[in-house]
This record gives C-alpha cells, sequence and structure tokens, in this order.
C-alpha cells in the first residue's frame, strides 16, 4: 500500500502495522504515541489525502488476549476522492491515559474525543472543550472501562421519590 | 445566501453573561421540537442565536456496554433500539460487520432481502424525518401522508417478522425465517403504491412557500465543513460530498443492483437541500426494490448448516441429532462461535449516514467492544455550527433536517 | 370537600359522574416521548389509529395544561429529574401512563444509566407492557385510565387523599455510600442549571 510506504519513509520506525479483512492499520504504542501520533495524523491528512475522520473510538483491552497496553483509541481515516481507508489505533496507559488532540486537524474530532473521555477517561491534551458529554458532569465513573460493572454501582437508585402527596 | 453573522457580538469575545444584552435560553430537554431528548443552551441577542451550546445525554442508556455483554445474536435486539425509526437497517449493519468479522459469505437470496427490507427502512427513515420536519413547520398534513405510508412499511415488517415496530429478524449467516410469498406480495403492492404517495408529498412541500421560506438558506453547510466535520449521508450529499456506500463499497446486493439506483446529491447545503435529497433517495430505494423484488433469488437464506454457524430450524433441531448439537453450542453461555482474536470495522449506508460497527473479538461468542459509530451524533456536532447568525424559529427547521435520533444521539 | 357535607349524597355521586364523565373524555396528554415508543405514539396519533377517537388527541407539551403524562421511552439518570419535575408541574388531577416496558420496568437496558422503572421515582396509573407496545395497547391504556377515572371520581379528590404514600416497588437498596453518590444531577429542583452548585 502506497501510503504505508509513504509514512513508513516518513517516521520510521514509530508505528507497527497489520491488517485483518479490508481493514489496514498502525498502531502506535503507549510509548511512541504522545509524541508521535498528532504528527503522524497531520502527514496523513496533508500528504496522503485522508481528509475525512469517520471514526474515533475508544477501547479498554484490560485482560485481553497478548494486549501490552491498555487504552486504545482508534482513528478511522477516508479519503474521500478515492475511497480508501485507513485505520491508526494509537494507545495509553494507567494511571493518566493522554494523548494528543486531533481537533485541529479534524473538527469532528471534537465531540467524539469527548466521548473517549467520557466512557474511557482518556484524556486528550490540547481539546478545546473536555467536559462529559453523555453522562452528567457529576458521574465519578468512567463506565465502559472494563471494571466497572455492567449495573454500575447503583448510581441509577440515587434519586429522591415523588409520591403522590408530595406532588 | 451566504451566512452573515447578524450580531457583531459574534466576533467579540462572547463572555456571555457580561454582555447584559445577550440572555441565555434554555431549550429542552422536553420540548416539542426536538422530538425526543436533548437540550440546547442559546446563548440570544433579541431573536438572533449568537452562540448555541448542545447538552446531549439524557438517553445514554450503555448500549456499547451490553454489547460486551450480549453474544452477536442477542445484541441484534438492542441495536434496533438504536436509530428507533429505521430498526432493520441496524441489524443488517451489525450483522454484516459480525460476518465480516467471521469471514461468511451469506447467500444471495438473503441478500436480497436484506436489501429490500434496508431500502424500506430507509424510507421509512426519510417519510419520518420529513413529515416530523413539515410538522414543526407547521405543515401537519405531510405528517400525516407521511405516516400512512410508514404504516404500510410496518404491515410488511410485521407480515415478515411477527413484530411490526423492533422485528429483530436477522442472524449471525442469515435470517430469522425466509419471507413468505405474502410478503412478496405487500412488497409488491408497495411498489405499485408508493410513487403516488411519494408525489403528494412532493406537491405539498416541493413549492410551498412557507416551507420554502423557512428551510432555503438555513442551516448552510460547505462542502470543505461536511468533511472535515465527519459527515455522511444526506446531510453531507446535500453539501455535495458523492459519497454513498452502496456505490463505494458495495456490500450485500447493491454490487449487483448498481444499475438500478443513482447517488442523489445537492449544491446548496442548506435545509431545503437535505429536504430535497431525503426525497430523491426515497425513489432511489423505490426503485432499488422494484428490482430486487423482481430478481429474487430461489435458494436457502441461511448459510450451510455444516459450517456450525447459523442456528438450525426447528425441524432440525428436534428431529436430528447434529441440529439438535449445534442448537446447543450456539445457546450455551460458554460455547457459542469461535471467533478470530481480530477486530473488524463493517458499515452500511443506513438512512441517517454510515452507521459503522467497530467489533473486537477476544475468541469468544461475545463482542469484546462493539463500538458504534452513530452518524447522528457526528450530525449533531453541527448544530452550533449551523445554527449562528441565525433566528430561534430556524431551530426546528434545522433539527428536523438533520434528523436527530436521541437513542442513536447517546446510545 | 365542602361539597360533600352540603349535598345529600346521591346528588353528589351524580355530579361526580358526571365531571368524571367530562374529565375522562377530555384527557390531555403530556407525550414525555424519549425513545421507540414515542415514535408509536406518533402512530397512535395520525391517521390510522386516531386516538382523537377517544378524546386524548390534544397532546400538549406544555405540562400546566395536561391531565395524563405518557412516559413513552426509558429513562435514564440524566432524564429522572426532568421527569419529576414535569411531573410536579403538571395541576391535580393528573394521572401517568407508564408506556412500554422500558418506562415499566426497564425492559432489556439493564445497565448503569437505565432507570428500572420509573414507578419508583414518581406514581404510575397504567402500565402498557411492550416494547413498544402497538398503538392498539396505548388505546386500550387510555381506556383503562377512563375508567378509573370514572369509577374513582375526583370532584372530592377522594382518590388522591387516599394515596399518599409511595406506591412503587420495594426501593432498590443504595449502593452507595452517601458520600459516594452522585448528588446534583438527582436533583429536580437544580438538575437543569447552567453553572455548578457551591459546594456546601
Amino acid at each position: 500500500m502506497a501510503t504505508l510506504d509513504k509514512l513508513q519513509a516518513k517516521f520510521p520506525g514509530a508505528f507497527t502495522t497489520s491488517s485483518f479483512r479490508d481493514n489496514v492499520r498502525v498502531l502506535v504504542n503507549a510509548a511512541k504515541a504522545p509524541t508521535v501520533l498528532f504528527l503522524l495524523l497531520k502527514f496523513l491528512k496533508e500528504e496522503c489525502g485522508f481528509d475525512m475522520l469517520t471514526e474515533l473510538g475508544g477501547i479498554d483491552y484490560l485482560n485481553y488476549p497478548n494486549a501490552t497496553d491498555r487504552y486504545c483509541v482508534v482513528y478511522g481515516l477516508t479519503n474521500t476522492a478515492t475511497g480508501e481507508r485507513l485505520w491508526v489505533k494509537a494507545f495509553a496507559n494507567d494511571p493518566d491515559p493522554e494523548l494528543p488532540s486531533v481537533v485541529e486537524l479534524w473538527n469532528g474530532a471534537n465531540w467524539m474525543e469527548r466521548e473517549v473521555y467520557d466512557m474511557y477517561g482518556v484524556r486528550f491534551t490540547g481539546h478545546p472543550d473536555l467536559r462529559r458529554i453523555l453522562l452528567p458532569a457529576e458521574f465519578t465513573a468512567f463506565p465502559l472501562r472494563k471494571d466497572y460493572p455492567l449495573r454500575g454501582y447503583g448510581e441509577r437508585h440515587n434519586f429522591p421519590i415523588v409520591t403522590r402527596a408530595e406532588s | 445566501m451566504p451566512l452573515q453573522s447578524a450580531s457583531p457580538v459574534l466576533d467579540d469575545d462572547i463572555a456571555g453573561a457580561d454582555q447584559e444584552f445577550l440572555y441565555t435560553l434554555n431549550f429542552g430537554p422536553q420540548h416539542p421540537a426536538t422530538h425526543t431528548t436533548l437540550r440546547l443552551i442559546l446563548t440570544l441577542d433579541g431573536e438572533t442565536i449568537v452562540k448555541a451550546v448542545p447538552d446531549i445525554g439524557f438517553l445514554h442508556s450503555g448500549f456499547e456496554k451490553l454489547g460486551e455483554d450480549l453474544d452477536f445474536n442477542q445484541y441484534v435486539t438492542i441495536v434496533d433500539r438504536m436509530n428507533y425509526i429505521s430498526p432493520v437497517a441496524n441489524e443488517i449493519a451489525w450483522h454484516h460487520t459480525v460476518e465480516k468479522l467471521l469471514g461468511i459469505e451469506i447467500t444471495p437470496r438473503c441478500k436480497y432481502i436484506r436489501t429490500i427490507l434496508a431500502e424500506l427502512a430507509r424510507i421509512s427513515d426519510h417519510l419520518l424525518c420529513i413529515g416530523a420536519a413539515a410538522l414543526d413547520l407547521g405543515a401537519l398534513t405531510a405528517f400525516l401522508y407521511a405516516f400512512n405510508t410508514r404504516e404500510k412499511v410496518y404491515n410488511i415488517i410485521e407480515a415478515t417478522s411477527g413484530q411490526r415496530f423492533h422485528p429483530s429478524y436477522t442472524r449471525v449467516g442469515g435470517l430469522m425465517a425466509d419471507i413468505s410469498d405474502e410478503v412478496i406480495e405487500l412488497i409488491r403492492d408497495f411498489v405499485a403504491t408508493f410513487p403516488k404517495a411519494h408525489s403528494d408529498i412532493c406537491r405539498l412541500l416541493n413549492r410551498n412557500r412557507i416551507f420554502i421560506d423557512r428551510t432555503k438558506g438555513i442551516g448552510v453547510l460547505s462542502k470543505e465543513d461536511a468533511i472535515n466535520w465527519s459527515c455522511s449521508g444526506p446531510v453531507a450529499r446535500a453539501s455535495g460530498v458523492v459519497r454513498d456506500l452502496r456505490k463505494d463499497e458495495p456490500y450485500l446486493a447493491y454490487g449487483e443492483l448498481q444499475s438500478a439506483f443513482k447517488v442523489v446529491c445537492g449544491k446548496g447545503g442548506d435545509c431545503y437541500n437535505r429536504y430535497l435529497v431525503r426525497m430523491g433517495e426515497m425513489l432511489e430505494s423505490w426503485k432499488i426494490i422494484a428490482a430486487a423484488i423482481e430478481n429474487l433469488p430461489a435458494g436457502p437464506v441461511n448459510v450451510d448448516l455444516d459450517d456450525k454457524l447459523t442456528i438450525p430450524d426447528k425441524q432440525a433441531t428436534y428431529r436430528s441429532i447434529e441440529g439438535l448439537i449445534q442448537h446447543f453450542e450456539l445457546f450455551m453461555w460458554n460455547r457459542r462461535w469461535e471467533t478470530p482474536i481480530e477486530e473488524v470495522y463493517g458499515a452500511n449506508e443506513t438512512a441517517n449516514g454510515e452507521l459503522g460497527f467497530y467489533v473486537v473479538a477476544d475468541g469468544s461468542g461475545k463482542a469484546f467492544r462493539a463500538r458504534t459509530r452513530p452518524p447522528s451524533f457526528i450530525h449533531f456536532a453541527l448544530f452550533p455550527l449551523l445554527m449562528e447568525g441565525h433566528q430561534i424559529s430556524d431551530v426546528p427547521a434545522v433539527l428536523g433536517s438533520l434528523n436527530i435520533i436521541a437513542a442513536e444521539l447517546d446510545r | 370537600m365542602a361539597l360533600t357535607n352540603l349535598l345529600p349524597d346521591f346528588m353528589v355521586t351524580k355530579l361526580d359522574a358526571l365531571a368524571s364523565l367530562l374529565r375522562k373524555h377530555s384527557l390531555w396528554p403530556m407525550p414525555f416521548a424519549t425513545a421507540c415508543c414515542g415514535i408509536e405514539l406518533m402512530a397512535t396519533a395520525s391517521s390510522r389509529y386516531d386516538i382523537a377517537r377517544f378524546g386524548a388527541e390534544a397532546m400538549r407539551f406544555s405540562p400546566r395544561q395536561c391531565d395524563v403524562m405518557i412516559v413513552a421511552g426509558r429513562v435514564v439518570m440524566k432524564m429522572v429529574p426532568v421527569m419529576q419535575r414535569i411531573w410536579l408541574q403538571m395541576p391535580e388531577p393528573k394521572w401517568c401512563i407508564s408506556m412500554g416496558a422500558c418506562a415499566s420496568s426497564g425492559g432489556v437496558f439493564d445497565t448503569y444509566a437505565v432507570v428500572q422503572g420509573i414507578d419508583r421515582f414518581i406514581p404510575v396509573d397504567v402500565y402498557v407492557p411492550g416494547c413498544p407496545p402497538r398503538p392498539e395497547q396505548l388505546i386500550r391504556a387510555v381506556l383503562d385510565l377512563q375508567e378509573k377515572v370514572q369509577k374513582t371520581g375526583t370532584i372530592d379528590a377522594r382518590e388522591f387523599a387516599d394515596r399518599t404514600t409511595y406506591e412503587g416497588p420495594t426501593p432498590l437498596a443504595r449502593e452507595l455510600a452517601p458520600e459516594q453518590a452522585i448528588v446534583a444531577p438527582g436533583d429536580y429542583r437544580t438538575a437543569t442549571r447552567l453553572r455548578p452548585l457551591p459546594l456546601a
């Protein structure tokens, strides 16, 4: 794939690649991600024509077979001129998972990064407005982490009750 | 009409409360124009919107967490409830991804049936979107006409699966059941009557002065912005982004039906263009259905039983030992499918845009992670951009044209 | 009520029946539609099912004008305070229909965010099963509610006077320690504010 060769020449040794079905992936590990990731995505956008960020989502690889890093953020890039797709996976680790924000490159990343922060607690440095988006601002946990139970810790029951007499 | 910022404050520092003449209006979460649950905090200068801040999450129900708890067949009941005005399309997208993960090639008949249902779902989605948008702009009749046609789609879905709203009709490697002749008749009937219903709505709205005044030039989205903000589906196509997964990455039977349909695009990128694109897409969907129902291949709907991937039918389960064993294998919580330890992204062009699933499998029959790429979520992020400088009465027009579905927005 | 004391009994019964008759045939629903059931609610109101046949077509989105709140769809953490506030804004006499499995019990969504039945937090009169219920079922629920209005009568508020205690299921144990509990979004008085509360 021409893009990968170009990328290899520009960032030698910064990433590994893998593929499955029609997904071609570029993997940036937790040690390199804070420095390399933004430049790599910028290069992909400006030099390789990947002008659309189709997808940005988080994954928590706790207890996943053969996983080395815990958190992962997946960037799905699309070249709207050719329809080519490329997946970039960047990893981060506890205790303070942090990745550079790509809102500068794609405005569409704004809410998707907020969602990843909301669900996994991965902080994006340089994000203009990193707040919780789906859960109430006072919520304390990050529910999509693997160590958070499906039914929660009972937050859903902590509300005042309105009875007929009160209303 | 180019967008002019109507307020000089727009370019200054909007410290909001410091500027006495600006005031804040809370819009939602329960408001007729929001249809479902979303909240907007609008900073207003008179009636002009200086700044709009959406607040979402009022329907966040943990879909993706459930996706990690349920297996591939069970989770279909949950994705149903994601974009609840075209549920079948979600199921097809979900199982499209799972089948991509497992490497299953479904049978031709199954492909055609799924294509027909996906297009019916697109029609019913667009009908509701247009009907509700027109309702918010004061045209009740279009809403009633749209629902009349939607009821026909419901009838088809009900005859197909037994449930009129959330059919949960697809399974890994096939379908819950084959369609009957009665369904085919219903679909043929729908194909025969749909153009009339479509032109009724067209005649009500296309040249309706009030409707045009309230939608033309409102919420203009440029092509560059559409790409930069990750838009897809009718919203992107109305801005001139020529991208349709049915053409670009053909799946199901779209590869064979390429000649039956065209991609509908607009240039203006305003609410009226989005409306026209949706109306045009319905006619294209109608053509696809008409072509697919007449070319419906014969044969089984499930992949071969020997692959150990599909649920055997009742006959096989009760009358043969192999069927019984396979049934058990797929339903026991510690067996189910053997998946590769891999991850895959699969996307379908649904009515709202590109609905994708990113499935991470860890070898068991459940997804380790079932991430959804929700088009509504991505389109709603545009809202502040589209709204700035407009009047408060334009809020329903823009909301209606983006077709925000709360369950897909918040998941 | 004073009326009961002044008039002979049979008159009161008749008057009550008359009031109930009028009231039950002009229920104004407040469509608190959050999810899928909201679409079926729209289908019920539109041409094929036409809820106007039963006098309940005047959907008003302003709670101050409504008699019956139809909670259609699941209610999640962030929405509970909003729902409670809308319920409190409705004038007496008022009723509540919990439409669909999600509103009645949480349905398939047994997750951290979804409330397991709205009856834990507000009083409910009629439950409608189904996911989502067909329009016919919703119409049946409206008829049941009409029957309830007729039977109980409301002119002297007898029905409501009896119901002072909590009517829902046994409250689930609060699994969080008080200091860990998320307080602020849970309170309908403060849930829609824009700035954080000053710390107590």
